[in-house]
């Protein structure tokens, strides 16, 4: 039996063991000790699978669990419900009001983060106000002494035991399932740059509220079993800060990014806690607690989880990278430039406030082209990306590829009907390795393969993209070869892996697998962009000014590979500033000037248009 | 429905108790806006600050003037040393949050272990007294106060606006690092800013102290409101964050005469999220 068979048995006689522990009748004080760690594991487990992996931080936590506490508490005592028939509604009911408060928050574009810390936060007063004004809660409180408790277990403390166990193994176990799944990803991407996970096909907002729903649905079912743990249920008693707080705290100090930090952190901070609390001086360890808190944020800011992976990763470094992908040697697929139009802007408009960022451009691409598009600064190029890609939403006009608008869709639907994107200052997921990042992108990348022979190409094996066999590029026996791949949604992790590994060997990134992107200079970062946009398969790549900043070596380089990527099969609009790859590279140059088409034609005749020169070295040197 | 005279009576006194929001608000506003830190330990400075007026006014019978004459310097001093730690380790806003949270917390039991969970009531002879003026009161406490927020309010709003040290704040805000570039020293202006946020929470205190009840849980009170107050009023706008504060302390008032006072923390929250799902440009 392998190491990962031995654990899996190990979990499982554990679970086994701790869930028929109370059958062995110890005193109550165990039962009631462990009872609370498992109440603690489940409420931090829960909060971190969006404020820990999405970095959304609530402070709210115990709103979804106050409203699951009353839920149980008012359907048990004023309805005579049966106990265990009241949790489905104590915790549909906060996944309910997280979807609510969600839908109002997440929609924003700027202090998303700090909005919803803050909302989530004033949610818990005004539930508590609520509460406490109507019937629900009066302000007398709610004895539960009253209310029949399943038998489930020979003791009734032995009963809650075993609740607060079964939740407290679920929310671990749908906490492993979201780190290892494409909603965990999501999350993952997110917390780093949600902007670039939505332009990489993340659907950031479905994400989100999905996370955040889970999160207080769970909350809220501890809730409900914590109404019958506590007895007598009061308004301040349930809603108290204390719940965020220590939340907060166990996640951070356990490590919020991994699925079982929390859990490590809540049963070390409940012990503690304990020790306090029995004797008698609950104040100070609220004290004692919150000291513990910011000394963690400053000096462990990761979480002790993280550290400890980090410190055996340190000892472990002699472990060889993972190897290169088996990638059959170049067979690139030369696309002649058809007539057929892929992208297509017909009078786009983007207004900020009172300024005119584009003022109604009209422009076709053509399916297999290389389009550069120059103008001076501030013309609008990088708006038009950002446009094109959905990132701002269209003040007016229309943008379609393949014939269908997209003008008005959400970036990651844009991004699924294969348009991909690089950033002029590159964005990688900096909490992700290069290979994590180039995985993201290749999972959530465009849905269909596109029809063009894509993942074909080669990988150069010295590490650079200087080899010969790019050009052999125009062969045009291969390009008749096309075929579909199977559908995306259906690949297996390691398929998506091995592509993930063909694109960096084929940036030339291979050997940088495992690194963070902090370890990359900015060359390497420039082609992680382009490995995260080719993961996706894209049909239509927009590049944001991949040259600037190189020297001229790379330069060279970064040319080959884009000749590379369209001898593949894929559409390019490129912004560029560097005159000599503009016209080494495009087939047609676009000129914009202030957010208008000023000029669009051959390169070279482009270029040379007087016209075009006064834009950009004034009138005096046109003439 | 009330009458008239009851409903303008709330407004009145909704729009003084809106001056309290406007004053805690303002310090929020503005270390958030222009120094990109959330400081949640704002209320709990403030209820320092009052708890600090009402032991010095009732067992050494020091007059509250004098008391806050005391107390603003050391709040402000209290500032530049909560600035400093988040210098020292380059705090980001949401570290700013969880770590002025465990302030928060701390104080308040440092609060309640000294001055108990009770409720406190510091009596002077101003609470008392009103102005009439036709069928409504106003009490001097309350005028007082939105005087002084709103002379606050309108010397700092000049001041970031018309002094260089104001405009090097706003551009620091901006881009710290281009600023930076230009010669404005951030850090030191940074500190300045966070002593100033804290010592308007010290006079916030004097007085919350003077109008209303102590309790060591009633730090949490103001939090839901004043920061619907510090987002509608605009990050880093004094001005913005009185009109707001007095804005919600009106409508606050007229829900509760129109329905019961236990309904008040729904408003301002209510106003934050219409706010929110509008979604203005100015936000």
């Amino acid at each position: 039996m392998n190491a990962n068979g031995l654990s899996r048995l190990g979990a499982v006689v554990a679970i086994g063991v701790l869930g028929f522990l109370p059958m062995a009748r110890l005193p109550a004080f165990y039962d009631s000790f462990l009872y609370l760690v498992f109440f603690w594991v489940s409420l931090s487990t829960s909060w971190a699978l969006l404020s820990g992996f999405a970095g959304y931080f609530s402070l709210g936590h115990a709103a979804f669990f106050g409203v699951g506490v009353y839920v149980t508490a008012d359907l048990t005592t004023k309805f005579g419900w049966p106990f265990l028939a009241t949790l489905p509604v104590a915790a549909a009911l906060p996944a309910l009001l997280a979807l609510g408060v969600g839908a109002i928050v997440f929609r924003l574009r700027r202090l998303r983060g700090e909005l919803f810390a803050l909302l989530t936060l004033s949610v818990t007063f005004v539930i508590a106000t609520i509460i406490l004004n109507t019937p629900i809660d009066g302000g007398g409180g709610i004895f539960m002494s009253a209310v029949p408790l399943p038998n489930l277990m020979p003791t009734p403390t032995g009963t809650i035991y075993l609740l607060g166990f079964i939740l407290c193994v679920a929310s671990l176990g749908i906490a492993w399932k979201v780190v290892h799944s494409r909603l965990g990803m999501g999350l993952f991407a997110i917390h780093d740059d949600e902007d670039v996970a939505e332009a990489k096909g993340v659907p950031t907002l479905r994400y989100k509220l999905i996370a955040f729903a889970l999160s207080a649905a769970i909350a809220g079912a501890v809730g409900g079993v914590h109404a019958m743990y506590v007895g007598f249920i009061t308004v301040s008693g349930t809603f108290e800060l204390t719940v965020p707080l220590y939340v907060v705290l166990m996640s951070v100090l356990g490590g919020a990014r991994s699925w079982f930090g929390p859990a490590i952190g809540a049963a070390a901070i409940t012990a503690l806690l304990y020790a306090f609390i029995s004797g008698g001086e609950a104040m100070v360890g609220r004290a004692i607690v919150g000291v513990i808190l910011i000394a963690a944020i400053l000096w462990l800011p990761d979480g002790f989880v993280p550290a400890v992976k980090q410190w055996l990763a340190k000892r472990r470094r002699a472990t060889p990278p993972p190897a290169i992908a088996e990638v059959a040697p170049v067979m690139p697929a030369i696309k002649p430039v058809s007539d057929k139009v892929l992208l297509e802007v017909r009078g786009a408009t983007k207004r900020f406030g009172g300024l005119q960022a584009l003022g109604g451009v009209d422009l076709d691409v053509r399916e297999g082209e290389i389009l550069g598009l120059v103008g001076p600064n501030g013309s609008g190029k990088t708006t038009l990306i950002n446009v094109v890609s959905g990132f701002y939403p269209l003040t007016s006009g229309s943008v379609k590829v393949d014939g269908i608008e997209i003008g008005n869709l959400p970036a990651h639907q844009i991004a699924r009907r294969g348009v991909a994107r690089t950033y002029q200052i590159p964005r990688p997921f900096v909490n992700m390795t290069v290979l994590e990042n180039v995985v993201l992108a290749a999972t959530f990348g465009m849905e269909h393969s596109s029809p063009f022979k894509w993942g074909g190409g080669s990988v150069i094996r010295d590490g650079g993209v200087m080899s010969d066999t790019f050009d052999a590029a125009h062969d045009p026996s291969v390009g008749v070869r096309r075929r579909h791949l199977p559908r995306r949604r259906g690949r297996s992790a390691s398929e998506i892996r091995d592509e993930a590994l063909h694109w960096i060997g084929f940036t030339g990134l291979a050997g940088k697998e495992e690194a963070l992107p902090a370890a990359l200079n900015l060359h390497e970062r420039k082609f992680l962009e382009l490995a995260r946009a080719l993961a996706a398969k894209p049909r239509l790549l927009l590049l944001d000014e991949v040259l600037s900043g190189l020297n001229p070596a790379e330069v060279d380089n970064a040319i080959r590979l884009v000749r590379a990527i369209r001898a593949q099969g894929a559409t390019i609009v490129f912004v560029e500033h560097l005159m000599r790859a503009v016209v080494e590279l495009s087939d047609r140059v676009a000129v914009l000037n202030e957010g208008k088409l000023f000029a669009l034609g051959a390169p070279r005749e482009v270029m040379r248009d007087p016209r075009v020169v006064s834009i950009y070295l004034g009138k005096a040197y046109a003439a | 429905m009330p009458s008239a005279t009851l409903l303008g009576q709330a407004l009145i006194s909704g729009v003084l108790a809106g001056g309290l929001y406007g004053l805690l608000a303002m310090g929020l506003s503005l270390s958030w806006g222009l120094l990109r830190l959330v400081n949640l330990s704002h209320f709990a400075l403030a209820f320092l600050a009052a708890y600090l007026v009402y032991e010095l006014g009732t067992n050494y019978h020091v007059e509250p003037w004098w008391s806050a004459a005391l107390i603003v310097p050391a709040m402000f001093a209290i500032g530049v040393a909560q600035h400093w730690l988040f210098d020292k380790f380059k705090v980001n806003e949401l570290a700013s949050l969880l770590i002025t949270f465990s302030f928060a917390i701390i104080l308040e039991v440092g609060i309640q272990l000294y001055w108990t969970a009770d409720f406190r009531r510091y009596e002077t002879e101003y609470a008392t007294r009103s102005l009439k003026a036709g069928p409504f009161y106003i009490p001097i406490l309350d005028l007082t106060l939105c005087l002084v927020a709103g002379a606050l309010a309108w010397g700092t709003w000049l001041w970031l606006r018309c002094t260089y040290v104001g405009k090097a704040l706003r551009a620091a805000a901006e881009d710290p690092g281009i600023a930076a570039a230009y010669g404005v020293d951030h850090k030191k202006l940074a500190y300045l800013l966070s002593g100033i946020g804290a010592a308007y929470a010290g006079i916030a205190g004097t007085f919350i102290a003077l109008i209303a009840t102590l309790a060591p849980a009633q730090i949490w009170a103001y939090l839901g409101v004043v920061f619907a107050v510090v987002i509608i009023g605009r990050l880093g706008n004094p001005l913005g964050a009185l009109l707001a504060g007095l804005l919600i302390g009106a409508s606050e008032s007229i829900a509760m005469a129109v329905l019961a006072p236990a309904w008040a923390p729904v408003v301002s929250f209510s106003v934050l999220i219409a706010i929110l799902l509008w979604d203005p440009e100015w936000l």
